[in-house]
């Protein structure tokens, strides 16, 4: 026991003493942010305006079609076929033909012409311009004013989702929940990697060897799994801490800034209420210390699971880099589906397909942890989820210590899977 | 005996690496490991330093049957294939392994400097071993294998990669060691090196045990009777009993049946009024008995199959 401590104390401390360590656990929280904000800009990036020429036969909607974000339009006249040939030539991206036709036909149909593709999302903004031009047309017919008709269309009811008679924020869950499943993956494929590079490294040292001559082969693997774990919690350990410091003291500067920006008087009141608010149901609507003491056990355990099953595959490694990714491609693929499942389980946490995949010890870390926020996963699925992932932890370390004590001192041959299996099956 | 093995095997999916082999170790000897390239002597190691488990047979150290846990911190192993963190510290790893061995940390740190002080490494301690030649972080993880004060040290191929002057002083190292009653494994195929430093030698050969013995008796139990004669002059009559082997000028190297007895030869040539200025039995290098052993079984050796 005194030994595999002292592996522990050697891997965790070269690894943290590292300056690639420090650097890049300063940097993740910052690339993250950024990495969102870019998601979210390249989301929200608007296309380019399109100009349109229309040539309005019917004399329908001269003079209604309005210029929005997507589309601008510009009336001409003059013959299409004509002028359908000189697109681009001129200064619009299109050209529409609007013949004379009968507004009260159901199927309607006008051409767009164009040389390069204007984009669905243009088609679809000029055909709901068009349609609603029309439509205002058929009701002023039919006798309906704009104000009866503003009132028609109004979305009246919202909805709010209450549970036990606390209204909750799925927007927080949804955020939280992708964070968490996010930082688990990312943990497992990290450190998983981390413990392999290791274990190959020791092996084509031919250091293994002497150290499995004082220590058993097991302990030098749970001491590497153990001594990596630790850094991540290390890892864990520092954000949580830089975040504490942002919400004491960040936050209340950034705020406090606002409020002596603005009118004390006005402002005040309206900021308050939409970021406190905000801030508000992030911070009492989810249960923070279960989401914490969960996440921490969804952690280690994944993180133990995959970690022996690393291990035992930069054990089969011999020198040749092309290999691992072959031997690694079988574990990754779970990490990864697991991936998928959580984005599916995130907009809609209790399908057959996210159950299934917060209880499977190889999946569920990733998507138990992005449904737990949402404060509805049944304590039998919980009960059942930890269990199997702690039986999943146990069988992966077991049969990765197998490999692992063969593995580490096998050179030269290439090893195939027949005979890891022998030595799963050799006592 | 401080090592007994009886009746060892280890075979593996594609050739019987170790088959069969049986031999003692007393306390205190210097033991030679002695087997062609893929004998079966890494194997046969491995085994006894419990990084892999026998098939079948018996190892009995001290005595007591062979448990890893109990005797490994008795035992000091140098594998062949040398292997140290490159990115540590050279200091900070012999302390490393030294821990390893069962030292407490102080204990370590201790004996790490006596060591280094010893084998004149100390300004390397705060040095990173990639920094090192092959030479120097040989002599490093000779200090990582004796630091705890082995009864049984293990060295597979320790002069590799060494200039004569460091692997004299490593020679020393290994000749005080037994002196103090450390009992050496010393496994290597280069014979000159073994007929000088071992006691006992076992020559294993296709994972079997082909020779067992001292040095010397050996030795004696290989000769072919071939002497050598050096004279004043070179123009002599030969007796009728001798079989000329060469003349080289004034040195007659001639073979002489057993049942012959060496001094009638000498009293020929003394009769003849010649001074007799050397006269030796010639007996064969370890060298050449080990080639003579082996020869004709070498390169099957790869694709024998386990039958």
């Amino acid at each position: 026991m005194n030994k595999i401590f002292i592996i522990i104390k050697r891997e965790y401390l070269t690894r943290v003493k590292k300056r690639s360590f420090i650097i890049l656990t300063l940097l993740i929280p910052f690339l993250f942010i950024g990495f969102a904000a870019l998601m979210g800009s390249i989301a929200s990036s608007k296309s380019e305006k399109k100009n349109i020429a229309v040539v309005d036969d019917s004399h329908m909607f001269e003079g209604k079609l309005k210029n929005n974000e997507n589309v601008s339009y510009t009336i001409i006249r003059g013959n299409v076929d004509s002028l359908k040939h000189n697109i681009n030539n001129d200064d619009y991206n299109a050209l529409l033909y609007i013949p004379a036709f009968d507004p009260n036909q159901k199927d309607i149909n006008f051409n767009l012409y164009y040389n390069e593709q204007v984009g669905i999302i243009t088609e679809k903004t000029i055909g709901d311009n068009l349609n609603s031009i029309l439509t205002d047309e058929r009701m002023s017919k039919a006798g309906i004013s704009n104000e009866q008709l503003e009132f028609l269309q109004s979305e009246s009811i919202h909805i709010s989702s209450i549970k036990d008679g606390k209204e909750s924020s799925n927007a927080s869950s949804i955020a939280i929940g992708t964070g968490c499943g996010f930082l688990l993956y990312m943990f497992m494929l990290f450190y998983g990697m981390s413990v392999m590079r290791s274990v190959m490294e020791e092996k084509t040292n031919r250091i293994a060897e002497i150290i499995v001559s004082s220590v058993r082969p097991f302990q030098l693997m749970m001491g590497k799994i153990i001594g990596v774990a630790l850094v991540g919690l290390t890892q864990v350990l520092i954000w949580i801490i830089l975040f504490g410091v942002f919400a004491l003291i960040g936050l209340p500067m950034l705020t406090g800034g606002m409020h002596t920006a603005m009118d004390p008087q006005a402002m005040q009141q309206a900021s308050e209420n939409t970021n406190m608010h905000a801030l508000e149901s992030l911070l009492h609507g989810p249960n923070w210390i279960a989401i914490a003491l969960w996440f921490l056990f969804y952690f280690l355990g994944g993180y133990f699971l995959y970690a022996a099953l690393f291990a035992s595959v930069g054990s089969l490694v011999n020198e040749d880099p092309q290999e691992s990714s072959q031997y690694t491609l079988p574990i990754t693929l779970p990490i990864i589906l697991g991936f998928v499942i959580m984005s599916k389980a995130i907009s809609d946490p209790n399908s057959p397909l996210a159950i299934f995949g917060s209880l499977f010890p190889l999946t569920s870390p990733i998507v138990m942890m992005a449904r737990i926020p949402f404060g509805d996963v049944p304590a039998w699925q919980l009960i059942t989820s930890a269990v199997l992932l702690v039986l999943g932890f146990i069988l992966t370390t077991w049969m990765a210590g197998k490999i692992y004590r063969t593995g580490i001192l096998m050179y030269g041959k290439k090893i195939t899977l027949k005979e890891v299996g022998k030595w799963l099956v050799r006592k | 005996m401080i090592l007994s093995i009886k009746n060892l095997k280890k075979y593996y999916a594609t050739q019987k690496a170790v088959d069969d082999i049986s031999f003692d170790i007393e306390r205190g000897c210097i033991f030679g490991l002695l087997g062609p390239n893929g004998a079966g002597k890494s194997t046969l190691l491995r085994m006894i330093t419990g990084i892999f488990y026998p098939d079948s047979g018996e190892i009995l150290f001290n005595g007591q049957k062979f448990d890893s846990e109990k005797h490994i911190e008795e035992m000091g192993y140098m594998p062949e294939e040398r292997g140290l963190y490159k990115k540590m510290k050279i200091g900070e790893q012999a302390v490393y392994l030294a821990q390893l061995r069962g030292l407490s940390k102080a204990e370590a740190t201790s004996r790490s400097k006596d060591w280094f002080r010893r084998l004149d490494m100390v300004s390397w301690w705060d040095k990173k071993v990639e920094d090192l030649s092959k030479g120097m972080s040989q002599k490093l993880q000779f200090v990582t294998t004796v630091i705890h004060n082995p009864m049984l040290l293990i060295l597979d191929e320790p002069f590799s990669g060494l200039d004569p002057v460091n692997a004299n002083i490593l020679k020393d190292e290994i000749f005080r060691l037994a002196q103090e009653g450390t009992t050496v494994i010393f496994s290597t195929h280069r014979m000159e090196q073994v007929e000088e430093i071992c006691d006992k030698i076992v020559l294993v050969n296709q994972g079997q045990k082909i020779l067992d013995g001292s040095v010397k008796q050996i030795k004696q139990d290989f000769k072919e009777n071939i002497f050598t004669i050096t004279l004043d002059k070179s123009d002599v009559v030969l007796p009728s009993s001798i079989q000329l082997l060469k003349q080289e000028g004034n040195r007659i190297v001639f073979h002489l049946n057993p049942e012959q007895n060496s001094n009638d030869v000498l009293k020929h040539f003394i009769q003849m009024g010649n001074t007799v200025l050397a006269f030796e039995e010639m007996l064969p290098s370890l060298n050449d008995i080990f080639i003579r052993l082996v020869q004709d079984t070498s390169a099957a050796r790869a694709f024998q199959e386990v039958k």
